[in-house]
């Protein structure tokens, strides 16, 4: 067994492109969920439509690249307002169904052989990232031994971390004002924030924009990182992982949503790395009747299903998160 | 506080009622709330229906009632927090019918509720940050810049801890609300409802799960806001506080205002007795005779049964 693969598997993902891409997705949630207790469940519905928003228009309009970064980062605003509108004067179930609804609504749009014309099919759209490239200051690879990455992933690496840095700096600027007071007011109890005179329709509604903006910064990295738009890449399982890292490290903590995803992703490339070597047929292996080399990538989801289990049964808060907060329920 | 609260006493209070009619929906000299016809009704279950009333400024008035009165319901719907069928009413002259609860409350009318709501997961001093009104770090693009709404902050704390001190909380500022006791959360709410600066504060059974000791104390608060000038209004089924602080009584059945008046008046009056009191409510339980107690209640008993069987 080759501990030094594990490691550079593990590694690499967990600050690799793929983390950058959870960490921003999951910092839009954390808002939503973790501080104004908005139950959003198509955080991969805003990621698409600011992921197609820069593809489609650059590919299909032909417009400047940075005017399509601007668009990709309205779109998520409209789709706010057009899911916000209408279901958070109701209970929050209601947020829940009709985001999952419209996620699924998006990718399936965006995916069918009828709009192949402008979103390019199942295949999706591609060259629409060569200005981000163009700015790439590195010369080569970078190699730190146990890790390395690519020139246009450590392209990828610093634009992505400055503006994880950025959002969790924002978001702790807004959380402890009197802004994010109301919000974490909210969560525990809308009608108390009502009698006080607060318009707590237009709070939720301004933290799920600001949070579906999270949500389509992380998509617009994603497709940039990746070099294409594919709906496929939208799909639910991505909203629940990237909630996973979010409990992982903590919801309404600044930091939760990074340290999750660098924790999840840490996991999942590690533990499928183990697994591969666990039953490639060379060196230690386990019997095939407990795992064969087909199940290796599927068991690693098995097992971090049940260490988030365990997790929320013995540090329901996360690990950032405050004891005292849990500890105390009013009901 | 708001210039336009006028120091105010119990004897004033009672003074400005001294002309007023004990009937239903009896007019008021100052009325800081008017309304008419106000209905609500929940299936075939007519709620509330409230042909008028009125509500003095600067006193104490009790809404009392039995259980599935309307009383809350009533609170819900001059706050916001339901809307009508029917019926108008203004607070200072300003129509606040159907009006979103948060604009009610920013006019200057704030309610608490029977089962309280402090935030559990905020501290008491938080809690009490939340509820003043007009701040600049509510915006959200001024959020960000502590320098834009920091001193404004500092003048809230300020006097958010001057209204802990003075409701016996301070030693909590620190505490998630969460911790604290059923009374200290019915104090809680009281001090925030006051952040707001509320020319009316309206209190949903504030006396319910409060022990004895802390009891005494909430009436003297409740009485400290009319002396400030404050106009309150509170539903409660502890006829003691009634009788003790009330300056008017209002008495709801069945969705209807059925009586009004003085709290002598009102506990005098056959029809209260009647419909919400009983025939015992002016007798202490504990200084009888348990023997007496027990005398009687078997008499009545005994009428009871001899009525049923009379019917039958």
């Amino acid at each position: 067994m080759d501990f030094g693969n594990i490691i550079d598997a593990a590694l690499s993902q967990a600050l690799g492109p793929q983390a950058i891409v959870f960490a921003l997705a999951a910092i839009g949630l954390n808002i939503h969920f973790g501080y104004t207790g908005l139950l959003n469940f198509g955080q991969s519905g805003f990621m698409a439509i600011a992921g197609f928003g820069l593809a489609v228009s650059v590919v299909r309009f032909d417009l400047p690249f940075f005017v399509g970064v601007l668009i990709a980062l309205v779109t998520p605003v409209l789709l706010a307002l057009v899911l916000g509108v209408p279901t958070l004067r109701l209970r929050a179930d209601y947020l829940a169904i009709v985001t999952i609804a419209s996620s699924e609504i998006l990718r399936l749009i965006l995916g069918a052989v009828e709009f192949k014309d402008v979103f390019g099919g199942s295949n999706g759209l591609t060259g629409f990232v060569r200005p981000f490239q163009d700015l790439n200051p590195y010369s080569g690879p970078l190699d730190l031994g146990i890790v390395s990455w690519s020139r246009s992933d450590l392209w990828s690496l610093t634009v992505g971390w400055i503006l994880v840095a950025l959002g969790c700096l924002l978001v702790w600027a807004l959380m402890r004002s009197p802004w994010g007071r109301i919000l974490r007011s909210i969560r525990e109890d809308e009608d108390a924030v009502r009698s006080l005179g607060k318009n707590v329709f237009s709070y939720k509604l301004q933290a799920l924009i600001l949070g579906g903006v999270f949500g389509g910064l992380a998509g617009l990295f994603h497709v940039l990182k990746q070099g294409s738009a594919v709906p496929t890449d939208f799909n639910t399982t991505f909203t629940f992982y990237a909630y996973a890292a979010l409990l992982v490290g903590g919801a309404a903590r600044v930091l939760g949503p990074v340290v999750g995803s660098i924790i999840f992703w840490f996991l999942v490339a590690g533990l499928g790395e183990l697994f591969d070597q666990l039953t490639d047929g060379s060196g230690v292996n386990l019997p095939t009747w407990l795992m064969t080399d087909t199940q290796a990538s599927l068991v690693r989801f098995i097992v971090l299903g049940l260490g988030l289990m365990l997790l929320m049964i013995f540090r329901p808060q996360g690990i950032f998160g405050d004891r005292r907060e849990i500890a105390i329920d009013a009901r | 506080m708001p210039a336009n609260l006028k120091r105010s006493t119990g004897e004033a209070a009672t003074a400005s009622l001294v002309d007023v009619p004990r009937v239903p929906g009896a007019p008021k000299p100052d009325p800081i709330v008017k309304g008419d016809n106000i209905t609500r009704t929940f299936g075939g279950l007519k709620a509330v229906d409230v042909q008028h009333i009125e509500i003095q400024r600067g006193v104490i008035t009790a809404l009392i009632g039995p259980n599935g009165a309307g009383k809350t319901t009533l609170f819900n719907l001059l706050t916001g927090f339901d809307v009508p069928d029917t019926g108008a009413w203004s607070f200072n002259d300003k129509s606040l019918a159907k009006v979103a609860a948060f604009k009610v409350a920013r006019a200057g009318m704030v309610r608490t509720f029977q089962l309280t709501k402090v935030l559990a997961k905020l501290t008491v001093i938080e809690n009490m940050r939340l509820g003043a009104t007009g701040q600049r770090g509510e915006k959200i693009w001024s959020a960000p810049f502590k320098s834009l709404w920091g001193s404004q902050e500092d003048e809230i704390t300020a006097r958010a801890d001057e209204l802990l001190e003075r409701f016996k909380l301070d030693a909590k500022r620190e505490d998630f609300a969460g911790s604290l006791s059923g009374g200290q959360r019915k104090l809680l709410e009281m001090a925030r409802s006051l952040m707001v600066d509320p020319e009316l504060i309206m209190l949903d059974e504030p006396m319910a799960g409060v022990n004895p000791a802390l009891k005494q104390s909430l009436l003297g608060h409740v009485k400290s806001l009319r002396d400030e000038g404050r106009t309150v209004l509170f539903v409660e089924h502890d006829m003691d506080m009634v009788r003790e602080i009330s300056d008017w009584v209002i008495v709801m059945a069945q969705g209807q205002i059925v009586a009004e008046g003085t709290p002598e008046s009102v506990m005098a009056d056959p029809a209260v007795i009647d419909a919400y009191l009983g025939a015992h409510h002016d007798t202490d339980l504990t200084e009888l005779d348990p023997a007496e107690l027990e005398a009687q209640a078997e008499a009545e008993l005994d009428a009871e049964a001899a009525a049923e069987e009379a019917k039958e």
